[in-house]
């Protein structure tokens, strides 16, 4: 078994009309209770807005901390779900059904080594 | 019977793909299985001009691959994952393979055109791994840069590593998604055999066949297939006793392989029965009508016409606008073929150069008619197709 990241690709702006977002956290809570059904569930959250995130730096032995995300772009990431899956297609398979019930895009990424199943 | 270097280097275009096919799904590395193969292929230069040919060329490589691949994992590492992958090896082989889906090459295939890596490294690593060709010759097929197509795939072979991509063929369900991309990698391997390398169409064709074996009810597999036999038909035409080039205008057509001609064309007919057209299907009917002909005069232009304007349609892009421009030179004159061609942005293709001069040579632009064929000579990778346009603009510059 492998360990892949699904991303969740979050656009800025407004977050959805509340009865849109309940029909998406309902499907999200779907989502989770099939991943860990079947065994593949490790973690999953979404993350607060990048206007809470904080950088630190090592700069010559010691740590600049500044305000605010690392990159400014027109996405970020919105929550991560880790999941094992025996290879890409099933790693994928979840992929599609996190982007179903998100509405978001999702970026799958795999880690550099094998899940450790103990 | 012993064999000279081109002996060999005709088992390795033969053989190659099938070995890499088959070493990967005994290894689970593309890297290491190609190196084996090709640690093969060099024992056997060094071996087989002296022992003679084995019973079984492919069997041979194989076997000294795995071989290979046993002594390499032990000698680079002691630790017991290598050693129990080294037994795996030595473990006897599957049962005999039974139908397409058991099928090594396929496998490859829909491994390299799995959607999630690029098209254009889809393609560049099924001619790697199943075509043995090098990275030069995909780098020049593709018109890039050797260093731009070498980090493609190596890239691409990276991420089926990397991202676990698996070495199989995807399941029923799968197979839409999977098949546009492995269509076109199948024709290109086609091309890149028409060209020159018989061995690479011959291999095309069979994975065609496998594909309409795999996927009975898709029109477009029937589609590639028949388009592939169709052009295949006619190779015994194409080229004359001493290697020269023939236009299909010019083909002795009592040469053409009427066993593979009725085999396209009734497939051209089975697939256009369900009403589900696409390009595959529609170039298969255009050579379905070339064949169709007795001599090239008699040929069906209009029709030819149509089904172009029906492929624009439905898949418009430059190299469809300059093919429906030589049917357009044949119904409506070279002049009003010419206007559509001039605007078309193909100057590094070098069929839109040789489709020019002639269009130019039929008007009596002579001293254009030369520059075209120039630029069209200056392009163009095959040997013989390089000769037959330098012999036609010879002639033209002498009158």
């Amino acid at each position: 078994m492998k360990y892949y990241l699904l991303s969740v690709m979050q656009p800025q702006g407004e977050p959805p009309a509340p009865e849109i977002m309940q029909e998406i956290m309902h499907n999200l809570e779907v989502f989770h209770t099939e991943l860990r059904e079947a065994g593949a569930w490790v973690f999953a959250g979404g993350l607060n807005g990048p206007e809470t995130a904080t950088v630190l730096r090592a700069r010559d032995g010691d740590v600049l901390v500044t305000d605010g995300p690392y990159t400014e772009s027109k996405e970020y990431l919105g929550g991560i779900c880790l999941i094992k899956a025996p290879d890409l297609d099933a790693a994928l398979t979840w992929g599609r059904k996190a982007t179903l019930a998100t509405t978001l895009p999702i970026e799958v990424r795999p880690f550099m080594h094998e899940a450790d199943d103990r | 019977m012993t064999t000279d270097a081109a002996g060999i280097e005709a088992v390795f275009r033969a053989e190659y793909g099938r070995a890499v096919s088959v070493l990967i799904r005994l290894l689970g590395d593309i890297d290491l299985a190609e190196e084996a193969v090709q640690d093969a292929f060099t024992t056997a230069v060094a071996k087989w001009p002296e022992t003679g040919t084995p019973p079984s060329p492919a069997g041979w490589i194989i076997t000294t691959a795995r071989n290979r691949a046993v002594d390499r994992l032990r000698r680079e590492s002691s630790r017991e994952a290598r050693h129990a992958e080294a037994v795996r090896l030595h473990a006897p082989d599957e049962p005999a393979e039974e139908g397409p889906v058991r099928d090594d090459r396929l496998r490859l295939i829909f491994t390299c055109c799995h959607p999630a890596l690029a098209p254009q490294a889809q393609v560049a690593l099924t001619l790697r791994l199943l075509g043995g060709l090098t990275t030069p010759q995909i780098a020049r097929a593709f018109l890039v840069p050797e260093a731009t197509m070498a980090q493609r795939i190596v890239r691409a072979k990276a991420k089926i590593r990397d991202a676990g991509i698996p070495y199989r063929i995807p399941r029923d369900a799968d197979l839409p998604d999977r098949v546009d991309g492995v269509l076109a990698v199948v024709y290109l391997v086609f091309n890149e055999g028409y060209g020159g390398r018989a061995d690479l169409c011959t291999e095309a064709v069979r994975l065609g066949r496998l594909l309409v074996e795999l996927m009975p009810d898709e029109p477009e597999a029937l589609g590639l297939l028949a388009l592939m036999l169709l052009i295949e038909a006619r190779r015994p035409a194409r080229t004359s006793g001493d290697g020269d080039l023939v236009l299909l205008a010019d083909q002795d057509r009592s040469r053409w392989d009427r066993g593979l001609i009725a085999e396209g064309q009734d497939l051209v007919r089975r697939c256009l029965r369900r009403n589900r057209p696409g390009p595959y299907q529609i170039q298969a009917a255009v050579n379905a009508v070339h064949s169709d002909a007795p001599t090239a005069a008699a040929t069906d232009w209009d029709q030819i016409r149509r089904l172009y304007d029906q492929l624009m349609a439905l898949a418009p892009s430059p190299v469809v606008a300059l093919n429906r421009a030589v049917a357009v030179a044949e119904t409506e004159g070279p002049g009003t073929a010419l206007a559509l061609v001039e605007d078309l942005d193909l100057a590094g293709y070098p069929a839109f150069h040789a489709v020019r001069a002639d269009l130019l040579r039929r008007l009596g632009r002579t001293g254009e008619a030369v520059e075209a064929y120039d630029a069209a000579v200056a392009l163009t990778e095959s040997a013989p197709e390089r000769a037959h346009l330098e012999r036609v603009r010879a002639a033209l510059a002498k009158s």
